[in-house]
């Protein structure tokens, strides 16, 4: 008789995620179980995560735009994988109390990881839904203490040609740099992210800590950071250098100021099949009631 | 002399064949779509895809030309077929702009015809093909006579050059592949450049 294999088991029985790392941190230890990513099980649910349904895994990390392993989207899924991110530390410099450089693991000690469902929207007018593990930027920028002076947060990520080939070419200027000005950088919306759905973040997507800014176009969101700094003066942008007519340091999500070669009218939904069509584009990318007070007076068809 | 042997094989080649490798492109990118296999944006693929076949396909045309002038060798037969293919390409590109990209909104449609110089570039150089893809047959040549047929025919040029501005202005950094693609338009556009006087040469 040929083998068939018994197709009677369904989604109501298997074992919960919380029940079996729990019983490999019996087997293995509390060390071992947390190998895997610190606390992400644990993750808590936040009010200021969207209803709306996330995109696969596999979409989120097989659709990326991450120069520094090459320009296509399916290259930093596969090229990705060069990159170390053991041991990783992030030098935190500038206008602080206690600078220094802080081992990643000594960072994510003294935080509560939470999940974090955002609409990710890309420049380019695509968008996606992705479930985020992180916390609030605020809190490490408070445990490091924000001195008077500094009035924006600049960030780096990593430079190793070696690991990321994209940075042998001179497409973009590296290390690729991003900021915020303080006040959007201390919102409780603005998170650093170690991870998606419960797993350590991959690669590809920014890995091992990344920062998410959910009412900015993605570029704004920097990724594999290893240089938080406290300035007093509005830091350089990657690609506001690459092309400050397109990309303002600001760069909020807003369809009414449309990129000089393209509408951001309307955006289309990645994973929502060939026939998706497109959904129309948000003010903030939908987090306006959180975040507009934060530019009253200011015209953001200047401040684009 | 071996391109004469090149240009006697060449000739028992059907032309039919062209277009059958040229479809090839298209059916595997339909086989894609249908198994659900063109990645998170199947959208942005397939308009991707089905431009960069259209560039590609108006490259190898337009070598045609400079092979046998400056090489000898003759391909002239299958000329008509790639320049064929490059418009249902690219009528395809256009239309998966219109039907799933921007899926039939109208107002964001005429405003990016209006407004977009990117699609303004884009959108002349398929006008441009149309009366060449309209007057790809032997009646047209009859009826034009050889020599007007000729002048017509030299709008092609002009659809591949802003073919290819159209990549340049909508990409965000020069990759290798926009510097590859526009480099080898501007040669062949070039070539065209260089003055007649002299006799068809062969190298060997």
């Amino acid at each position: 008789m040929p083998f068939r294999p018994d197709n009677s088991l369904t989604r109501a029985d298997v074992t919960p995620k919380q029940l079996w790392l729990n019983r490999r941190h019996l087997l293995l230890g509390a060390g071992a179980a947390f190998a895997a990513g610190p606390g992400f099980a644990q993750a808590v649910k936040s009010p200021f995560s969207t209803t709306e349904e996330p995109n696969t895994l596999e979409d989120i990390g097989s659709y990326n735009n991450y120069y520094e392993f090459g320009f296509g989207k399916e290259d930093p899924a596969a090229y990705a994988s060069s990159l170390t991110t053991t041991p990783w530390s992030i030098e935190i410099g500038g206008l602080v109390d206690k600078p220094g450089t802080y081992d990643l693991a000594d960072i994510l000690s003294q935080v509560t990881l939470e999940e974090r469902i955002y609409r990710f929207r890309c420049v380019e007018a695509w968008s996606m839904i992705v479930p985020w593990n992180g916390f609030e930027l605020a809190s490490l920028l408070n445990r490091v203490g924000v001195q008077a002076e500094a009035k924006y947060v600049a960030f780096e990520t990593v430079v190793r040609p070696e690991e990321m080939p994209g940075q042998k070419t001179a497409a973009l200027d590296w290390p690729y740099r991003e900021g915020l000005r303080l006040d959007e950088a201390m919102h409780p919306l603005t998170i650093l992210a170690t991870g998606i759905y419960g797993e350590p973040m991959p690669n590809q997507n920014g890995a091992p800590i990344r920062l998410v800014v959910p009412w900015k176009y993605g570029f704004k969101s920097i990724k594999s950071i290893v240089k938080i700094s406290l300035v007093a003066d509005m830091p350089e942008t990657t690609w506001n250098m690459q092309n400050a007519q397109e990309y303002g340091f600001y760069s909020n999500v807003n369809p009414a100021v449309d990129h000089p070669r393209w509408s951001q009218a309307s955006e289309r939904r990645i994973g929502a099949g060939l026939f998706g069509g497109r959904v129309d584009t948000l003010p903030f990318n939908g987090y306006a009631d959180q975040v507009a007070q934060l530019y009253a007076g200011q015209d953001l068809k200047v401040d684009y | 002399m071996l391109v004469d042997r090149f240009n006697g094989a060449v000739r028992k080649l059907p032309v039919w064949g062209v277009y059958g490798i040229g479809a090839l492109p298209l059916a595997s990118v339909i086989w894609l779509a249908v198994q659900g296999n063109l990645g998170g944006d199947p959208v942005g693929t397939l308009e991707r895809d089905l431009g960069l076949w259209a560039l590609r396909l108006l490259i190898l045309a337009l070598c045609i030309s400079p092979l046998r002038r400056f090489v000898g060798m003759n391909l002239i037969r299958f000329r008509r077929a790639l320049g064929v293919l490059t418009f249902v390409y690219a009528a395809l590109h256009l239309t998966v702009w219109v039907t799933l990209d921007l899926a039939f909104r109208w107002g964001e449609i005429f405003a990016a015809l209006t407004k977009r110089p990117f699609i303004i570039v884009g959108m002349i150089a398929f006008v441009a093909m149309v009366p060449l893809v309209l007057t790809s047959n032997n009646w047209s040549v009859r009826r034009l006579g050889a020599a007007a047929w000729q002048r017509l025919h030299k709008v092609t040029y002009l659809a591949a050059g802003l073919g290819a501005l159209h990549f340049v202005m909508l990409s965000k950094v020069w990759k290798p592949e926009l510097i590859a693609y526009t480099a080898v338009m501007v040669v062949l556009l070039a070539l065209r450049l260089v003055p007649k006087g002299r006799r068809r040469t062969a190298l060997v």
